[in-house]
């Protein structure tokens, strides 16, 4: 089975995030591979262990996000593609969805593609559902569990519901969440390999596609106020005592 | 200005912030509801008491299970004929998926998870978290029909007027299903932490009531997720009594404690209830990013120094097995019930 994993990279979850000058600066924090594309990379190689094939991570993104390829490399994807082009600067989801689909295309497509449930910093988790759509490939999204059986894939959905079971033919779009299983951390060998790896850059002339026009764009990036919260500590002798005043303190918040 | 609001439902049950979706759009103009589904009347006739203008109906047994697809082409073709200028959705595991599909179709954007729309000519400003709510991004969509989803609780939710009578017009189904629903597991009740209005919390520390003496027979893990269930069954009284969700952190959902559906935080749910009481939480910033944006929250730990405590509005050092029952009776008795 050729399984493509589809990966961002991401400043870090502990970075300190701000705008400066319009622009969103994390600082030193270091860019990460998105940690919801963990899963993903975690669900693909799961698939390859189960029915064998390949697992190519694909990347759109900056010279610098081959760092969060060669993390999926470490981890155990057989190869890495990263596309990147200066005309890629203001890529909406659409956009990157049509980069990622022409990409696929270019592989030669895939028995399944799959993504994490959204990214950390757009958080739009859009892209999925649009590279599906334009490859004309079934979504099923936000799988926690994946079985392949013949060309079939059947999926347990988490959804607000509850799980729901659903199934499709090959190819297929799949976006994991969490209980696909956690992250294996990449193995000493795999560190070597993937530091070794030669990865391909894709321009979008490499694509033949252009870069796609943004529909949705920022106007405006704004840091909230910072939070000035004083917590108050509720104390007594016995725990009734602690239990009667915050019950007090609680309605008098009138939230209830 | 005309304005579609997509009603999503699971077997008829509404996700409360349609409505909200609802009343957002009749701040603009005139609302169209759409309801998508099988045997979908009741939901037409809420959508009326809820205020919408008229309500378009695609009801049809290939839209009975929810599909992407399905869906997705039944929502273009609509807004192909008709042009609305904006269309609503409230923000769900379904309508994302929707959303994206048909703003392919349709060329144009989705604005996700909205705090804040306001109408400007004949565009839009959406505001919206991002960064795992670290920052706040105004935005704007150049493409017609503007697609947003709105964030639960973001936006007044408007008064339902029993009885009220409107147009229904049923239109027709499109598009072909790409998968099909084998079945639903339904070990697991609904949880709907993004519609709470109080939530209540458990994380490791729920594990941790050395007092309670586990079945004879467990080994260690077991006899740890025992000990977490009883924890949390203690988190399900408060919860119930206040008429609250329950919750959890991601630690609680990795030891096995809870199923996953009840994840607060960065790979779990992002909430913004009114109350949030967090039990046995340190508060590790995965956590904290999906819960900081309760009005009030409420921490118990008994560790003084957990990182928590530096979000909450009240905090409790002590132990959670003692302070959240005598809580419990404590709201029981001042509430009435």
């Amino acid at each position: 089975m050729k399984i493509i994993a589809c990966i961002k990279q991401v400043p870090d979850s502990e970075a300190k995030v701000k705008a400066e000058g319009g622009q969103v600066s994390w600082g030193d924090a270091p860019l990460v591979i998105n940690p919801f594309d963990e899963y993903a990379v975690e669900g693909a190689l799961q698939q390859k262990e189960a029915t064998g094939g390949t697992v190519t991570a694909l990347c759109v993104g900056p010279e610098s996000a081959k760092e969060a390829l060669k993390h999926a490399l470490a981890m155990g994807a057989d190869e890495a593609i990263l596309v990147s082009d200066p005309a890629l600067e203001n890529l909406d989801t659409v956009g990157a969805a049509k980069v990622l689909a022409a990409a696929i295309q270019k592989i030669g497509g895939a028995d399944m593609v799959v993504f994490g449930r959204q990214t950390l910093d757009n958080g739009a988790g859009l892209t999925p559902p649009q590279t599906a759509r334009l490859l004309g490939y079934p979504m099923l999204g936000l799988a926690g569990s994946i079985k392949v059986e013949g060309s079939a894939v059947t999926v347990e959905r988490v959804l607000e519901e509850g799980r729901q079971i659903m199934k499709a033919n090959l190819p297929a779009v799949l976006s994991v969440v969490q209980s696909i299983g956690e992250p294996r951390y990449p193995s000493f060998m795999g560190i070597r390999k993937a530091s070794k790896a030669n990865i391909p850059v894709w321009s979008l002339a490499d694509l033949g596609v252009s870069a796609p026009t943004a529909i949705v764009t920022r106007t405006e990036l704004i840091t909230p106020p910072s939070d000035t919260r004083e917590v108050e500590m509720i104390t007594g002798e016995s725990p009734a005592e602690i239990a009667e005043k915050l019950a007090d303190k609680i309605i008098a918040e009138k939230v209830l | 200005m005309k304005t579609f609001v997509y009603i999503d439902h699971f077997k008829g049950e509404v996700q409360p912030a349609s409505w909200e979706a609802l009343g957002l759009a009749k701040s603009f103009g005139s609302a169209v509801a759409l309801v998508f589904g099988s045997g979908v009347d009741e939901v037409a006739k809420a959508a009326i008491e809820y205020g919408a203008d008229e309500v378009l109906v695609a009801d049809d047994s290939s839209l009975e299970d929810y599909r992407a697809e399905t869906y997705a082409s039944t929502l273009s073709a609509l807004a192909s004929s008709l042009n609305p200028n904006l269309i609503l959705f409230p923000t769900t595991t379904r309508t994302r998926e929707l959303a994206a599909m048909a703003a392919v179709d349709l060329n144009t954007g989705v604005l996700t998870d909205l705090i804040g729309l306001e109408a400007n000519g004949d565009s839009f400003v959406a505001t919206r978290p991002i960064y795992e709510g670290k920052l706040m991004e105004k935005t704007v969509c150049s493409g017609k029909p503007v697609m947003a989803t709105i964030r639960g609780r973001a936006f007044a939710k408007p008064e339902r007027e029993a009885g009220k009578s409107g147009t229904i017009t049923k239109v027709a189904a499109a598009g072909e299903a790409k998968s099909s629903v084998e079945g639903y597991s339904a070990s697991e009740s609904a949880v709907n932490l993004g519609d709470a209005g109080i939530i209540v919390s458990g994380g490791r520390g729920v594990s941790n009531n050395p007092s309670l003496t586990p079945p004879a027979g467990m080994d260690e893990k077991q006899a740890e997720v025992w000990r977490a269930q009883q924890g949390f069954a203690l988190i399900t009284d408060l919860a119930q009594l206040l008429g609250g969700a329950v919750g959890a952190s991601r630690a609680a959902v990795d030891g096995g404690y809870i199923p996953y559906a009840h994840q607060v935080g960065q790979t779990g749910k992002v909430v913004a209830p009114d109350l949030y009481i967090a039990n046995g939480i340190s508060g590790a910033i995965q956590h904290l990013v999906g819960m900081r944006n309760a009005k009030v929250i409420v921490a118990i730990n008994k560790d003084a120094d957990a990182p928590i405590f530096k979000q909450a509005r009240y905090g409790v050092v002590g132990d959670l097995f003692q302070i959240l029952p005598a809580l419990t009776e404590a709201m029981k008795k001042k509430l009435g019930k």
